[in-house]
């Protein structure tokens, strides 16, 4: 890799993260609104709901992102005895 | 609870402290009052045991002297004690004693041996001597000469061994054989001296008692024939009645005969006593060569006495022959007296009757007157009867005067027998003698001729082993002499070879030394062609080193350097050995192909990039939440550090603190240790490092770089100090 990517890749992973959990949240806000608007008779726990969702999701996989190069994964490997 | 902990753990530890002291104390009392007698205890075992350990050493060094050998060796002063105690060593004593012996014993061994076959080379080589002869006059006995000659060389030998066997002090050396042949021939010629003066003499006195002898029996017989003629003259002058012319002569032919006859005695007397002189001498010489006992010359003194004997025989012979006419002659003599005398007497008669009348009364027949005739007749008858008288007595006294004749002629035979029985028995006696000598000489000779057979035997059983002996020293002696000629042989060779060698070394040497010559000035002139050539291709690389230092030197803010590869080419291309073509080969790709950045450039985005360590220093695999992600920048944003700080020379656990660490790198790029600053940047964990890696292999990156490219251009300034030739 070049020169300023791994610097780079920080600022990116963070921007990526924060679009992310934006979108998100803009996303389970909206599903909650429509959600409370047309079946919850526009109570708040859905868009709450729907907003902490969204932003749930956006944060774990911000740190799913950034735990990344720290994952393990594992294979199973079948041996023929 | 806790003071009554307190106190009791007090007390414990007060009656231990107490116990503690009393104990010792009542033990070493105890121990005093047994110490008092078990010290004076211990002490007396201690005196037991040394004494003993001392004595047994001493008892065992008297039974093994190896021990005690061993023990003088290791014990400094145990010889003297060892001495002291048990007297000297008892192998001194021994030793000479054995190493006596030996010396004793190998002297007469080798005596034997050398002296067997010095005699037996003596022996031989009188073989030989006798063999190639040296010039004997006497033939005959050489055979039992040499051997008897070599008996008594035996003899001698055997007295010379056992004289050299006892006088062993001497050294023993063979006696040279020259020597031992010249005494061999010298003792031969004496020999042969003796011998022939011996038999010389023999002969001589032989010779002359023979001529002698001859000369006596000569004379003797002459003598004889002398005698008897002259008795036959006589009686023939007595009884012959002859005319008296015939007569006169016949007188005179006697007178002529006795003389001849006394001249004739006298010298057969003269030389039968000069003959008998010649036997006595020869007698003597006889005895004088018995006397030397010189074996070879015994059938001489044999012959000779032979001779001898047969002389004295002959002359004992003629003269008894010579006696005996003598004594017939003496007969007759004593007859013709008679008659003479008778004759005289009558002659006196008559001419006292007739004085006239002369001598030769027989022719006056004629002139007688006749009273001178009776007067003769008277005279005649009276003598008649004178003799008629005479006649009777003499009859009567016949018998008496025949007795006494008788007693004479027997006393005379007697004494005659009696010389005859002695010299007959003398003869007999010698001649018996001569027989047993000549039958000693012949047993002798048999024996001799036998003992020849045995010693010719033995000599012949001695000289096959002679000759097996003399062939295995023969061949022991060739391979001696051959060895000795091998190794002369070698010598000469060798110091031949070292000779050419020499020379051929001089010569190399010199021809060496003008070739070394030339070719040092041949080289000189080549080092200097390469060293030009050295120095020229050293000015290359350090232009092309140069040239890539100032590559490295064209990168930008931020951008890298050209790419290296031009310049390595160059460099690789001037190279002209390994180290310098590894060190250019170890310029890395990145390098080579993008170019490296500059340290600025580095520096300038460590600034960057510490911000962001900052931020991320406390994730790393464990903490890797965003909430962790929060707290780090929080971390960041609250924790305040020195911008630079100069970093340690052993960076201790403290350190390794990331904030640190940054401050202690941007100290590094501040002061432009690019080194040092990648190193400390190293040491960061976690999500700093990974940000920073990059960083950190551009940093290595260039770092590497520009340590293959200082080491180059030392190199090249190296090569280019080596090539130049110090004044």
């Amino acid at each position: 890799m070049t020169s300023e990517n791994m610097a780079d890749e920080y600022g990116r992973k963070w921007d990526r993260c924060l679009a992310d959990t934006a979108v998100k949240t803009a996303t389970g806000l909206g599903v909650g609104i429509v959600l409370s608007v047309l079946l919850f008779k526009r109570r708040m726990w859905p868009v709450s709901f729907g907003s902490g969702l969204g932003l749930g999701m956006g944060y774990s996989n911000c740190q799913h992102d950034f735990r990344s190069p720290y994952l393990i994964h594992g294979h199973t490997v079948k041996v023929n005895a | 609870m806790l003071g009554v902990c307190l106190r009791g753990a007090h007390a414990t530890v007060r009656k231990n402290c107490v116990r503690s002291p009393l104990t010792p104390l009542q033990s070493y009392r105890c121990y005093s009052t047994s110490r008092s007698s078990g010290a004076s205890r211990v002490v007396a075992l201690g005196l037991v045991t040394v004494g003993g350990g001392v004595g047994g050493t001493l008892l065992y060094s008297k039974w093994d002297p190896k021990f005690r050998a061993a023990v003088e060796k290791n014990v400094p002063y145990s010889d003297w004690l060892l001495g002291l105690a048990l007297g000297p060593a008892p192998e001194d004593a021994r030793l000479p004693v054995r190493k006596q012996v030996e010396l004793n014993q190998p002297p007469s061994m080798l005596d034997k041996p050398k002296t067997d076959p010095k005699a037996k080379s003596q022996k031989s080589v009188k073989e030989a001597a006798e063999a190639s002869g040296p010039e004997s006059s006497l033939v005959p006995p050489p055979p039992a000469q040499s051997i008897q000659d070599e008996c008594k060389e035996c003899h001698k030998h055997a007295d010379v061994s056992e004289t050299a066997a006892v006088a062993s002090a001497e050294p023993l050396k063979e006696r040279p054989v020259d020597e031992v042949t010249a005494r061999l021939v010298q003792q031969d010629q004496e020999e042969e001296k003796l011998l022939a003066s011996l038999s010389s003499r023999l002969e001589d006195s032989l010779a002359s008692s023979a001529k002698a002898t001859l000369q006596a029996i000569g004379a003797q017989e002459v003598a004889l024939q002398a005698v008897t003629q002259h008795t036959r003259k006589l009686k023939d002058a007595m009884e012959a009645e002859a005319p008296s012319d015939e007569k006169s002569t016949q007188w005179k032919e006697l007178e002529a005969a006795l003389a001849e006859r006394t001249a004739a005695v006298k010298d057969a007397t003269t030389t039968l006593s000069k003959a008998n002189e010649a036997l006595e001498g020869l007698k003597s010489v006889i005895n004088q060569a018995k006397g030397q006992k010189v074996a070879a010359a015994r059938p001489l003194i044999l012959a000779a006495e032979e001779n001898l004997h047969q002389m004295v025989v002959d002359l004992d012979k003629v003269v008894s022959k010579v006696r005996s006419a003598e004594s017939e002659a003496k007969v007759v003599s004593q007859y013709t007296e008679l008659v003479n005398e008778a004759k005289q007497q009558f002659q006196r008669e008559v001419s006292s009757l007739t004085p006239e009348i002369q001598a030769n009364w027989k022719g006056l027949t004629g002139k007688l007157s006749v009273d001178d005739l009776n007067a003769l007749i008277a005279h005649a008858h009276r003598r008649i009867d004178q003799l008629n008288r005479e006649l009777a007595e003499q009859r009567v006294r016949e018998q008496i005067h025949i007795e006494a004749a008788l007693e004479q002629q027997k006393v005379e035979d007697h004494k005659v027998l009696d010389a005859a029985v002695t010299t007959a028995m003398g003869h007999v006696k010698e001649e018996a003698r001569l027989n047993l000598e000549q039958k000693l000489a012949e047993l002798r000779e048999v024996m001799e001729a036998e003992m020849r057979t045995q010693l010719r035997r033995q000599a012949a059983a001695h000289t096959d082993h002679v000759r097996d002996v003399l062939k295995v020293q023969e061949q022991e002696l060739r391979a001696e002499a051959e060895q000795v000629l091998n190794s002369k042989i070698l010598d000469q060779e060798t110091r031949y070879r070292q000779l050419t060698q020499e020379q051929l070394d001089n010569f190399t040497l010199d021809m060496n030394a003008a070739y070394a010559r030339l070719k040092g000035i041949e080289e000189a002139i080549d080092s200097h062609a390469v060293a030009e050539e050295t120095a020229r291709e050293a000015h290359q690389l350090w232009l092309s080193v140069e040239a890539l230092s100032y590559a490295l030197k064209s990168a930008g803010a931020d951008s890298p350097s050209m790419p290296l590869e031009d310049a390595a080419e160059a460099v690789r291309a001037s190279c002209h050995d390994d180290f310098c073509s590894a060190l250019a080969s170890a310029l890395p790709q990145e390098s080579l192909q993008r170019g490296v950045y500059s340290e600025a450039s580095l520096r300038a985005r460590f600034n960057a990039l510490r911000s962001l360590a900052r931020r991320v220093a406390l994730i790393d695999e464990s903490r890797n939440s965003l909430y962790q992600y929060f707290l780090s920048y929080l971390q960041a944003a609250l924790l305040f550090e020195d911008q630079q700080e100069a970093p340690p020379s052993q960076l201790s656990g403290a350190d390794l603190d990331p904030f640190k660490l940054l401050s202690y790198a941007s100290y590094c790029l501040e002061h432009g240790d690019l080194e040092l600053a990648a190193k400390l940047v190293n040491q960061l964990r976690g999500e700093a490092r990974r940000v920073v890696e990059d960083w950190l292999t551009e940093a290595r990156l260039t770092l590497e770089t520009r340590q293959v490219v200082s080491l180059l251009s030392a190199y090249a300034n190296a090569a280019g100090l080596g090539t130049t030739q110090a004044p």
